[in-house]
């Protein structure tokens, strides 16, 4: 299961601080609603399937979506590697 | 209680765009909880800003160079002591370090109190010896080594690859790419700095600095890490920010207790692709940023005054994660009558 990293948080404007690094991130809205479900340990399937209720949008592109964000929180090295291990 | 005034002198006041500590721990002794101040500015040359800022500085004097040896320096501290009564010096320079710590005993019979690395911590960590000290305090330092003559740059060739840096006994550090670059650099910044030069690995990744405060005796009084944001082209930070790597607490905290480090001082790091930190740098003293401190909640200069003063302190145990600095340039204008004083009399 992803997990963020438990000193990563993001502000309501979408700003994201990484305190062990000094490195700062901005997500537009929908990153900041990825970010916030990954947060709170939400299942994969669950996102999806809220975010498409929500939006006007076709499964493929949301998955697409979700990989590139989950892709990027690697990146930027903000996601707790040994949960993923574990997982 | 009205608190006791300290007379505090102050070097470093040419906050320029490589700047020196001293406006910095000026700021943050004004700052103070435990003591009020008068500082007495100390410069080597009639333009350093901090002179100007009466706001902060309430005297200045001008000192000799260090190459004019250590009597004379002695001689002119004995004058400003007989008009200031002083009860601190605190030096901000490498380069005027050795014969501060050299006179600490004569001073204190003066009744000037400092807290300094011994002459032992002092050369240990110069950058000539750093690959021993790696050794020694099992940090992960860059290869590197110390070179006397131009000649023997094409003997480098084997044992680094390019890009390196060239880098001087005190300041200054390029990085290059051939070997004409090195003759470059090593001919501009022997020239400044004299000689050695050393030659040292170039370590690819993300500047961390740690500052710190150790009693001499292992104890950690303060420390905190901070990573660059903005970097000037001197590689001098114009912004960081406070945060929370346990893993540089740790190699800072662990310098403190094997060296018994004794003083301020500032360690830069190099943290690479790895994630491994290595330790490029050991600066024996407070570093530009110090003001940064204050602000994270650990006024580190009021520390180091309680320390020379003899006086009890708590050691800090927490401090701010996220707060940042941002070095700005200010014009300030200034009548030619007071360069005219500093210039002419020394003094302003």
């Amino acid at each position: 299961m992803i997990k963020i990293k438990s000193n990563i948080a993001i502000s309501d404007s979408g700003f994201i601080f990484n305190p062990a690094n000094g490195e700062s991130f901005s997500a537009n809205p929908i990153g900041i609603e990825f970010f916030n479900f990954i947060k709170q340990g939400k299942p994969q399937e669950d996102i999806f399937e809220n975010m498409l209720e929500k939006y006007n949008t076709d499964k493929n592109t949301l998955e697409k979506d979700y990989s590139d964000f989950v892709q990027t929180l690697n990146q930027f090295q903000l996601l707790d590697q040994d949960a993923e291990k574990e997982a | 209680m009205q608190k006791r005034k300290l007379n505090i002198a102050v070097t470093g006041l040419n906050a320029i765009d490589s700047p020196g500590p001293g406006v910095a721990v000026i700021r943050a002794l004004r700052e103070a909880n435990s003591f009020d101040v008068r500082i007495i500015g100390l410069a080597y040359e009639s333009l350093e800003p901090g002179i100007y800022m009466h706001q902060l500085v309430d005297k200045t004097y001008q000192i000799p160079y260090p190459t004019a040896g250590i009597e004379t320096l002695l001689a002119r501290l004995e004058y400003i002591q007989s008009q200031e009564n002083l009860d601190v010096i605190i030096p901000n320079f490498d380069a005027e370090l050795y014969s501060f710590i050299k006179l600490s005993p004569k001073l204190k019979k003066m009744g000037i109190n400092t807290f300094l690395p011994t002459i032992e911590q002092f050369e240990e960590r110069q950058k000539i010896n750093l690959p021993e000290f790696g050794e020694k305090y099992d940090i992960r330092v860059p290869h590197s080594t110390a070179i006397y003559n131009i000649r023997e740059i094409y003997g480098q060739a084997s044992e680094f690859s390019y890009p390196l840096l060239v880098k001087g006994k005190y300041y200054d550090a390029s990085v290059a790419y051939n070997a004409d670059q090195m003759k470059t650099y090593f001919n501009k910044i022997s020239a400044k700095w004299g000689l050695p030069i050393i030659i040292q690995e170039f370590i690819h990744g993300t500047e961390y600095n740690t500052t710190g405060l150790g009693d001499g005796k292992g104890n950690t009084y303060a420390s905190f890490p901070m990573r660059k944001q903005y970097i000037t082209d001197k590689g001098k930070a114009w912004g960081g920010i406070s945060i929370a790597d346990k893993k540089l607490l740790e190699l800072t905290e662990s310098f403190i207790s094997s060296t018994k480090w004794r003083g301020v001082f500032e360690l830069e790091f190099m943290k690479n692709q790895k994630n491994e930190f290595y330790l490029l740098e050991i600066n024996p003293r407070i570093p530009a940023w110090i003001y940064l401190a204050v602000g994270v909640g650990q006024n580190i200069p009021e520390g180091l005054v309680n320390l020379a003063m003899g006086n009890k302190i708590k050691p800090f145990k927490e401090y701010k994660v996220g707060k940042m600095f941002i070095r700005y340039a200010y014009d300030m204008i200034v009548d030619i009558s007071e360069f005219e004083q500093i210039s002419t009399y020394g003094e302003l």
